[in-house]
């Protein structure tokens, strides 16, 4: 390329990775100095020396208004849902997108169509409806109720089938010379070819689940099971009294693990992501 | 898209799709019932009678000004929303796709906002436009502009709107890079030696050869602008100033847990779940087209 | 070591029927070819004698053992496929090995299998790698160690060469063949390709829209090809065929082209005028001063030999193979030597075999 086009194409794509890092920076920033620079309005833009004592307070007390719950614990219930909905979503959407794939039985289309319609119904457009049966079952506050709502998933099937899908014919007619029975053939042969699926898939489904809101703001009211950004974004709800500091301390906490996942295991996610939702 | 081998049997099968099924059912499909039923009934003021009232609920809304001034900020916030983070996510792709030193840097530096949470999102815009303690915003008020947007509902509006859409360009991004580079590079080269020149190379055979991305994006983001955006309005404005930023599942959280009508919310969740299904219908008439070409 | 017998085997997918009732015995060591174009059937047979389909009727016997309701593992046969379809995450030892594992094989039983059928092989070096890191000619080469440490009963291979380039495949079917003959194990072979099938087999079955059209050594086939489709499926180029009708009560026939031909084999049965169609392989053909003009209209040389293309004066095309160089003449004088003929009925395709030895 023409050096005269590739400085204006640095210059853009400098400007865009700014857009999204300046936000962050200002955050990181602020949540090294104490309340009253940020309550002045100052906003500094260089480090300062409050950072330790601002992480503490955040991790073991939080700020007023999460009640003396520390931000600690809300990640602890934050990395539990967000691992276990991965890892549960994984697990049900493995299984099921098997038996319809390597299976022929009654019923095969309908399980598989009733599951894929699932799509249409996001949380959020059902979420009384979905709230009144957790309640019904006795499961508000609680991790169950909190999780397993959010675990079947069509995408994940979906993904999983269409893998599913390219192996070989072969594969599984060599498995059965070989005498491999099913379980066999998922545990040998299925389940190793579809790692980077499911690396892909754990990062997705752990952003999905760290980052939900409407529903753990429904399901929990109470602050032993409340997540993160739940917690970080009740801290701003009374403007007179905000502990900016400590919010901005929470918001760097709250950013930290989806955002380490991400960077991490990019390469699978991106190839996972792109090909789920094609 | 049948396998030609498979194994037989019908226990095992039936055990690996109980757990999905068990969950489709007791989650989606039962409180999709429920919400269609709830849809048709109207409790009296103390919660005690509860009566079948027909499409009362769905009369009212759609006599009701405010659920149609609603419907049209959804509207007007869904649409911006989508267009800019649709074209800043490709401007940055076709940006990051070129051969340049970094480009790998540039990638990573761009993808990782996909983690970022709406709501978190939305406090990060706190920061930087908050007429107190936000860079941007006492800058704005130090320049004599009057930039509150706790108490003015357009400044909210384009607040919304910006965090909603910068929260989203990342997701954009990888859609459309991957989009790029599956384009083969013998296509672009037979437009070169045709004579096209770059700008007109990419909206005579780039632009049209993405259309598919393009397309599965924008029902993308109407999505996610119509649901997921919850988070970021709850913590920038709460729907407000004035209703100013109420999106439809705002209200139809409002209504539903604060203002306890349940049948009102229901009828709301109904309509919400005849938009996702006719944005998904359109989207696969439109894929299986495309499968056909 | 073991005895194949397939009969009666039909199969239809819903109303296409794919199988036309097979029947076919395998001598012990025998290889046995199946052979014929895409679609007629051929892989179906395979299948259903591995286990993989289901025959609509008809029964399969190994080593004398009724296995037709029994699943492939239980049958005692290996099979090497056309994609190989090594496991992408399993080592070459771990590919080979896997079937004896799941037997419950004890691993250092398993693992001198593996190192005997890999020295066997020439494959020794490679055990640790992944099919990933191996050429074209090495995977095939896997994929038959795989079936051998199984020490089976019975060998089924579906054109396993098929994705190989053509100096590979040459080379690795001599490989196969040799292989065969020592290990002595009973085999089917699957191909398309008839230098394969000729070249393979000890008998070949070729197979047209699932039917079996004849079940012959390959000099058998070649030398008295039982219809006019195994006739024109078998030899290259393919045999001429030309039209014509029995003449001299049955001991001649007058091709459409012209001339009467005596048989030198005898008289058919039939009454004169009875409609014929005459074969003559390309290299059979011969230069006659005083014979057919066949004008010329193309020439391809091949170097040790030469095909040339034309139509002879009724319009019927020739196709001619001639040793050395081409002539340079538009038209080649040629005639129909009598004893090459082979002589088929026009109405069924079938060949007529004279009345008597001649």
């Amino acid at each position: 390329m023409a050096p005269r086009r590739a400085w204006l194409t640095h210059v853009l794509l400098i400007l865009g990775v700014i857009a999204f890092a300046l936000p962050i920076w200002i955050v990181l920033i602020g949540s090294t100095h104490d309340a009253a620079t940020i309550g002045r309005g100052e906003v500094p833009l260089l480090p300062g020396g409050h950072a330790l004592e601002n992480y503490r307070t955040a991790w073991g007390a939080g700020a007023a208004a999460t009640a003396g719950i520390g931000v600690g614990s809300m990640l602890w219930n934050s990395m539990l849902m967000a691992v276990l909905v991965a890892v549960g979503k994984i697990t049900i959407s493995f299984a099921s997108a098997y038996a319809v794939v390597f299976f022929r039985f009654p019923g095969r289309m309908l399980a598989f169509w009733s599951i894929f319609i699932t799509l249409m119904l996001p949380v959020e457009v059902r979420i009384f409806p979905t709230f009144k049966v957790v309640s019904d079952l006795g499961l508000v506050n609680t991790y169950a109720g909190l999780i397993i709502p959010l675990i079947a998933s069509a995408t994940a099937t979906l993904l999983f089938r269409q893998f599913f899908m390219t192996i070989p014919d072969e594969f599984v007619e060599a498995a059965k010379m070989d005498g491999a029975g099913p379980l066999r053939f998922l545990w040998d042969v299925v389940l190793p070819l579809s790692r980077t699926n499911m690396a892909a898939l754990f990062v997705i489904l752990f952003v999905y689940g760290w980052n939900q809101y409407l529903w753990p703001l429904l399901v929990t009211t109470t602050a032993d099971v409340e997540t993160v950004v739940i917690g970080m974004v009740k801290m701003i709800g009374s403007e007179a009294n905000t502990e900016w500091h400590i919010v901005m301390a929470t918001c760097v906490l709250s950013l930290l693990p989806p955002v380490a996942v991400v960077v991490l295991m990019q390469r699978w996610f991106v190839k996972g992501l792109t090909e789920t939702e094609k | 898209m049948e396998r030609k081998t498979v194994f037989r049997g019908m226990t095992l099968p039936a055990l690996l799709l109980l757990p999905q099924l068990a969950i489709t059912i007791v989650f989606f499909f039962w409180p999709a019932g429920q919400a269609v039923w709830f849809a048709f009934l109207r409790q009296d003021a103390f919660g005690i009678r509860t009566s079948f009232v027909g499409f009362e609920n769905f009369a009212d809304l759609l006599a009701d000004p405010l659920y149609l001034e609603t419907a049209w900020n959804t509207l007007v916030f869904s649409v911006s929303v989508s267009a800019l983070s649709l074209s800043a996510g490709l401007l940055l792709a076709v940006l990051a796709d070129k051969q340049i030193r970094g480009a790998g840097a540039y990638r990573t530096l761009l993808i990782w906002p996909y983690a970022i949470a709406p709501a978190v999102a939305a406090v990060l815009w706190i920061f930087l436009f908050h007429p107190q303690v936000g860079l941007i915003g006492r800058a704005l008020n130090a320049a004599g502009l009057d930039w509150d947007y706790r108490l003015n509902g357009g400044q909210a509006m384009l607040m919304v709107i910006l965090a909603s859409a910068w929260k989203q360009v990342s997701y954009n991004f990888i859609f459309f890079l991957a989009g790029l580079q599956s384009i083969p590079k013998s296509v672009l080269e037979a437009a070169a030696i045709d004579g096209a020149r770059p700008v007109r190379r990419f909206w005579t055979i780039v632009f049209p050869l993405l259309s598919p991305t393009t397309f599965f994006l924008l029902v993308v983001n109407l999505v996610y602008a119509f649901f997921d955006t919850f988070g970021i309005i709850d913590a920038l404005t709460k729907g407000g100033p004035a209703k100013s930023t109420e999106t439809l599942i705002y209200r139809a959280y409002i209504d539903g847990r604060v203002n306890l009508d349940l049948g009102s919310s229901s009828a709301q969740s109904v309509i919400l779940m005849l938009v996702v299904i006719a944005l998904t219908a359109i989207q696969f008439r439109f894929i299986e087209r495309r499968v056909h070409y | 070591m073991a005895t194949l017998e397939v009969s009666g085997i039909r199969k239809s997918f819903g109303p296409t029927h794919v199988l036309h009732g097979i029947d076919l015995a395998v001598e012990d060591g025998e290889m046995i070819v199946i052979v014929g174009a895409s679609g007629c059937g051929k892989s179906t047979l395979l299948r259903i004698v591995a286990g993989l389909e289901t025959p609509s009727a008809g029964s399969i016997r190994i080593a004398g053992r009724e296995v037709t309701a029994l699943e492939p593992s239980e049958r005692d046969i290996a099979m090497v496929f056309q994609n190989y379809a090594l496991y992408p995450h399993m080592s070459v030892a771990q590919n080979m090995g896997y079937g004896l594992r799941i037997r419950g094989l004890p691993r250092p039983e398993v693992a001198r299998r593996v190192r005997e059928a890999a020295a066997l092989l020439g494959i020794e070096a490679l055990l640790e790698r992944r099919p990933k890191q191996l050429s074209g000619g090495q995977r095939q080469r896997v994929a038959m160690g795989r079936a051998i440490v199984r020490e089976p009963k019975l060998f089924l291979f579906d054109e396993p060469l098929s994705n190989l380039d053509a100096k590979l495949r040459v080379q690795m079917r001599a490989e196969i063949r040799r292989l065969q003959q020592r290990l002595g194990v009973t085999s089917l072979f699957v191909t398309h390709d008839q230098v394969e099938a000729m070249t393979l087999g000890d008998r070949l079955v070729v197979m047209h829209q699932g039917h079996a059209a004849q079940v012959a050594t390959p000099m058998e086939i070649w030398a008295k090809p039982a219809d006019t489709y195994v006739a024109g499926f078998i030899g290259s180029p393919a045999m001429n065929f030309l039209e014509g009708r029995l003449a001299e009560g049955g001991a001649a026939v007058e091709l459409r082209a012209g001339p009467v031909i005596r048989f030198a084999d005898g008289p058919r049965p039939g009454p004169d005028g009875l409609p014929l169609i005459i074969g003559i392989r390309p290299e059979h053909v011969i230069l006659a001063a005083d014979g057919l003009a066949l004008a010329l209209d193309l020439v391809e040389p091949l170097g040790s030999e030469t095909v040339l293309h034309g139509s002879l004066a009724d319009g019927e095309a020739l196709v001619v193979k001639l040793a050395g160089m081409a002539p340079q003449d538009r038209t080649l004088w040629v005639a129909l030597p009598p004893e090459m003929l082979h002589v088929f009925g026009r109405e069924d395709g079938r060949r007529i075999e004279p009345l008597r030895a001649g």
